[in-house]
């Protein structure tokens, strides 16, 4: 046990002896998440809309004109009828539709109640979150107005549908795809090259000559890296918590763990790579091209898989990191519990323990 | 007194290929054992086998008194081992080099603390021991190497072509340190390519293509080939090698 606190040491001071990866390590998480939380999804103004108004009363032309007055939109005509909507879409004049139903303005005047349509263009999912956003804004705010006047409180509701993209795929989802990536990316690469290193420097000579246990040397290199990716998953959640507005709806403790599990076979990866790698830099692309890509294109968060070919499809599910975005979306998007989750859990583990049985009998064959 | 290396008929099988075949020879205790050969005559194969490495096809050995084929676990225990690469950690400081070695060894904290002092002064290194490895001249590197080669005493040192790549007077420096630890009684084991380290060897042994040519004091393989140095020693016993090296 001594032993294994020695080389976990050492481990260690390799880790913060190297300024420049550790902060490359760390800087990794939070450019992704400025670059994505940020500069993407800036303010809009000017988007184009389009108004559809059957019920052509006092109440529907005064928010009418309010929204017109808002920075945030130009309506861009007054279709007659929803049908022209589709056309409009499909071409790209319009972001966003209003349409007030023919009863609208009677149910606003008897009952206090009113209810519009907004449909947006969701393929831009960003864009359409915040404009439906600014124009709920808008409505919030001619509700409260309407209640001064008529002295009782007024409602209209604005009933939101997402236009293509239904389920807003995109909007958050970047930050469970921000999370595969990285904790992949740290993992895979750091422990490949942690192995590596030693093979170029005869180290590893020196080590299977000392009575020092070959599957210590595995933990001891695995240590410093789970570490720096678990604190490197809270970052990114407090990141996204702060500044993104994306808190964890449900269990933290099933988010770590979850993650630990992809953590863990992301390492039993990187240690495959290193047994087969011969130098430091053959370790680096290995993981570069051979992870970095795979989990960029099919797990999901940059490129639907469902729209994929069906061999698309089929590889994905290969990916580690696919499952994981479907745990992290469920359990921090929508706050869902283990049993949304349990059968995603079972096939990581699955791999992770398949991954590490593999690395650690290829490690000790090598030995021989 | 009982030898510390002691082997009989040791042979080594890759397939049909016979990579040391039929090794006998004894080393005794505190004896600078020299292991020359040229490059693919199987020295590295032997070596393994003794470092507990690679598990010999057939015959005997015993490694400071533990079998090769079912106590290699405590043979590592008590052999030393350095590469010609000396296989220090660049980015770490002298004393944490040390302290890692003897860490791995399972010695003691005090008894670490200890050995650093002790090594550090031995080497005039006090100063360095802050240092990182990176910084430190060749020759330096090497002494380190074989310091932390022998930090948990061991009974046995193997030496692999420890002396590549520096000049002769640091060359001469570092025989001196193999001197001051065979006088304390620990056996080294050497393989060299160098034939004027070969003289400093109290014994050595050539082989060629698998198997032991000339196993004798270097006095005594000059006498017996008529040779004036232990290059033409070598040179007589090596040049009728059927093997290419590889």
């Amino acid at each position: 046990m001594r032993q294994l606190i020695t080389f976990i040491r050492k481990e260690f001071l390799h880790v913060f002896r190297d300024r420049k990866t550790l902060l490359m390590l760390f800087g990794l998480p939070i450019a992704q998440i400025v670059l994505f939380g940020f500069a993407l999804s800036n303010e809009i103004k000017n988007s184009r809309i389009a108004v559809v108004d059957y019920s052509k009363d006092a109440s529907t032309t005064r928010l009418i004109s309010k929204i017109a007055a808002s920075d945030y939109f130009d309506i861009q005509r007054s279709l007659a009828g929803a049908e022209q909507l589709q056309a409009a879409f499909k071409k790209g004049d319009i972001k966003m539709a209003v349409i007030f139903p023919a009863n609208f303005g009677d149910d606003l005047m008897h009952t206090g109640k009113a209810t519009m349509q907004v449909i947006a263009d969701a393929s831009d999912p960003n864009q359409a979150t915040t404009i439906t956003n600014y124009l709920s804004q808008i409505v919030t705010d001619y509700n409260t107005e309407l209640a001064k006047d008529a002295g009782q409180p007024m409602q209209i509701n604005p009933e939101t549908q997402m236009l293509y993209n239904p389920e807003l795929r995109g909007a958050p989802n970047f930050v469970p795809g921000v999370m595969a990536l990285v904790l992949m990316l740290v993992c895979t690469m750091m422990t490949s090259v942690a192995i590596v290193k030693e093979k170029e420097l005869g180290t590893m000579e020196i080590l299977l000559v000392s009575p020092f246990k070959p599957v210590y040397i595995i933990i001891s290199k695995l240590a410093p890296n789970l570490l720096i990716s678990v604190l490197n998953l809270f970052i990114i959640l407090l990141l996204s918590w702060l500044f993104l507005d994306l808190p964890v709806k449900g269990s933290l403790l099933l988010l770590v763990t979850s993650s630990i599990l992809f953590i863990l076979t992301s390492l039993s990866i990187g240690l495959l790579l290193s047994i087969n790698a011969k130098t430091q830099q053959a370790a680096m692309m290995g993981s570069l091209m051979g992870m970095m890509l795979p989990t960029m294109l099919l797990t999901g968060f940059l490129f639907p898989i469902e729209n994929m070919p069906l061999a698309l499809q089929i590889l994905s599910n290969l990916v580690p990191s696919r499952w994981y975005f479907i745990i992290v979306k469920r359990v921090m998007l929508k706050g869902l519990g283990i049993t949304a989750v349990w059968r995603e859990m079972l096939i990581l583990t699955g791999m992770c323990l398949l991954l590490f049985t593999i690395s650690l009998r290829k490690f000790k064959i090598r030995l021989q | 007194m009982a030898p510390v290396i002691s082997t009989n008929q040791l042979t080594k099988r890759f397939g049909q290929f016979i990579a040391a075949n039929a090794l006998t020879f004894e080393v005794d205790k505190g004896e600078i054992f020299g292991f020359l050969g040229a490059n693919g005559a199987g020295k590295t194969t032997a070596m393994r086998m003794l470092c507990g490495l690679s598990i010999p096809s057939s015959g005997k050995a015993t490694v400071a008194g533990f079998d090769v084929y079912t106590q290699t676990e405590k043979i590592k225990q008590n052999i030393g081992y350095m590469s010609q690469k000396f296989s220090l950690y660049d980015d770490l400081t002298v004393a944490e080099n040390i302290r890692f070695y003897a860490g791995i060894y399972g010695m003691s904290t005090p008894a670490i603390k200890a050995k650093t002092n002790e090594l550090l002064q031995e080497l005039q290194l006090e100063k360095e021991a802050k240092t990182l490895v990176r910084a430190l001249p060749l020759g330096w590197k090497q002494k380190l190497a074989f310091s932390v080669a022998i930090v948990h005493e061991p009974d046995i040192v193997f030496l692999d072509e420890p002396t590549g790549g520096v000049d002769p007077v640091t060359r001469r420096q570092f025989w001196d340190l193999i001197y001051a630890a065979s006088d304390k009684g620990v056996t080294v084991f050497v393989t060299t390519h160098y034939m004027d380290e070969a003289e400093y060897c109290n014994r050595v042994s050539i082989m060629v293509d698998g198997v032991i040519a000339a196993l004798d004091s270097p006095a005594n393989l000059k006498q017996q080939f008529s040779a004036n140095n232990m290059e033409d020693v070598f040179y007589e016993l090596a040049r009728n090698a059927k093997r290419k090296a590889d």
